[in-house]
């Protein structure tokens, strides 16, 4: 089965690396200057210019990573690109998530004071960081067939997706009915300052940006580890037959 | 033959196994049992948390020696080449599924009865609310079942299996943990019905995953 082995044309990627640049250099501007000071968080409030993108982003790249999975399946869209794009995805939502959890860590010892709380929110995103962590440790387990283990991928990643709402329900569902008001500041639902919004959407557009610059990137690598393994295979036979071999590029 | 008649020839064949092999009464018990123990030696017995941490403690008990019966069950799988037996027999893929599942909810079960008797015994726990407890046990039984019976499969074939399953299962299986424990702690103080929203969680999520496992097992068993 042929596959594309790039999913962007290389000057469409090389545009999205200096964009990616460019608007995170503007995050930062506006994240730590250009916002004001929040009046009850001080300083530390500005990690959220940060912490929410990562969020949103890890939840964009799940939902990709399943939706990719779901094409594979689908027999009349099956095609090796759709795994590589879940695998990439994934593997993004991954570090996304652990920079969620870190950030928002970080974020509220100074402001709550702990570095964790069991908070459904937080309790869900954890679980999430696990159940992908092991989605990626199935992945990375070689075999021979690659339609094979890549109709088992999709089908794991489709679970785990499933598993999503679950956790998210009784999590809620336990914190809610054990622990009446919760940590979070009810400041957080204040109203939000203009400056302050136009910096979190800059924030979201940046990650974005940056989600598919390097969501490109890992899937040229996951296709160029596939040609290599293609190359090495011929390699080993060529030697066994007695062929010539032809050097790799 | 009907799928369930299938279904009853295979939890036959592995209850069988079983029996004769007696890994599960020999291995798995004791392993549930000197980790009930083991709780008692982290928290201090005298000062009676043991009693009112006890649903949890049980659930995680369960939950370890689950991984083992379920590694177990796609082990056997493995010898003799009986996997590629197993496939050329004819069986509908959903039958095996439901029989494997199956098997694995009885011996949990039966598992689920001792490790709960030594708990109450040991860790002397006063047991209010049989009725709630019960259905309890077979709601998340069921859906330990399913997801493991998915997840072996899913599993099965593949190297690094052993050090994979946990991995792959304990996350999925959080809501079990957590909504079997909730359940356990409010029949034991005597308030069933708080209790019933959570046996409600744990029946979906058995539904859920019994029906995921009956669609994607076949496909599966092929592949590995």
């Amino acid at each position: 089965m042929r596959t594309r082995d790039r999913l962007l044309d290389p000057r469409l990627s090389r545009a999205l690396g200096v964009a990616s640049l460019v608007s995170l250099v503007v995050l930062a501007l506006f994240g730590l200057w250009g916002a004001p000071e929040d009046g009850t968080q001080k300083e530390a409030q500005r990690l959220m210019y940060l912490h929410v993108p990562a969020a949103w982003l890890a939840y964009l790249a799940f939902g990709v990573t399943a939706a990719a999975s779901a094409l594979f399946l689908w027999p009349r869209t099956r095609s090796l690109v759709w795994d590589r794009l879940a695998g990439a995805s994934a593997e993004l939502g991954v570090l996304f998530t652990a920079l969620t959890l870190v950030l928002g860590s970080l974020w509220g010892k100074p402001v709550w004071g702990i570095w964790w709380a069991w908070d459904a929110r937080l309790v869900t995103t954890a679980v999430l960081f696990f159940l992908y962590l092991g989605y990626l440790a199935l992945r990375r387990i070689p075999s021979g067939d690659p339609i094979g283990s890549a109709k088992r991928n999709a089908i794991a990643a489709l679970i785990a997706f499933v598993d999503v709402p679950i956790v998210h329900f009784s999590v809620e569902w336990w914190r809610t009915l054990h622990q009446k008001a919760t940590v979070f500041n009810p400041q957080l639902d204040a109203k939000i300052d203009g400056v302050m919004a136009l910096t979190l959407w800059i924030g979201v557009i940046a990650f974005t940006i940056l989600y598919l610059y390097l969501l490109d990137k890992r899937y040229r690598l996951a296709s160029l580890e596939d040609e290599m393994e293609e190359r090495e295979v011929e390699a080993a036979i060529a030697e066994r037959i007695g062929a010539p071999v032809e050097v790799a590029r | 033959m009907s799928v369930w008649r299938e279904a009853g020839l295979v939890a036959g064949k592995d209850l069988r196994i079983e029996s004769r092999s007696r890994v599960a009464v020999s291995q798995i018990l004791p392993f549930g049992l000197i980790v009930i123990l083991l709780f008692a030696f982290a928290l201090d017995p005298d000062r009676g948390f043991l009693a009112r941490v006890a649903p949890g403690l049980f659930w995680i008990a369960v939950l370890l020696a689950s991984l083992l019966a379920i590694g177990r069950a796609f082990q056997t799988e493995e010898q003799h080449n009986a996997r590629d037996g197993l496939r050329l027999a004819g069986l509908d893929g959903a039958a095996i599924f439901l029989g494997k599942a199956a098997a694995i909810a009885l011996e949990l079960l039966v598992l689920e009865a001792i490790l709960g008797t030594g708990v109450v015994l040991l860790y002397n726990v006063s047991v209010h609310g049989i009725g709630v407890l019960l259905l309890t046990a077979l709601a998340a039984t069921i859906g330990l079942a399913a997801t493991g019976t998915l997840y072996g499969v899913l599993a099965a074939g593949i190297r690094l299996r052993e050090t994979l399953l946990p991995l792959l299962l304990l996350p999925v299986l959080a809501p079990v943990m957590l909504g079997a424990t909730r359940a356990f702690e409010d029949g034991l103080e005597g308030a069933p019905g708080d209790a019933w929203p959570w046996v409600a969680l744990l029946g979906i999520f058995a539904v859920l995953y019994t029906a995921i496992g009956v669609l994607a097992f076949g496909p599966l068993w092929e592949e590995s």
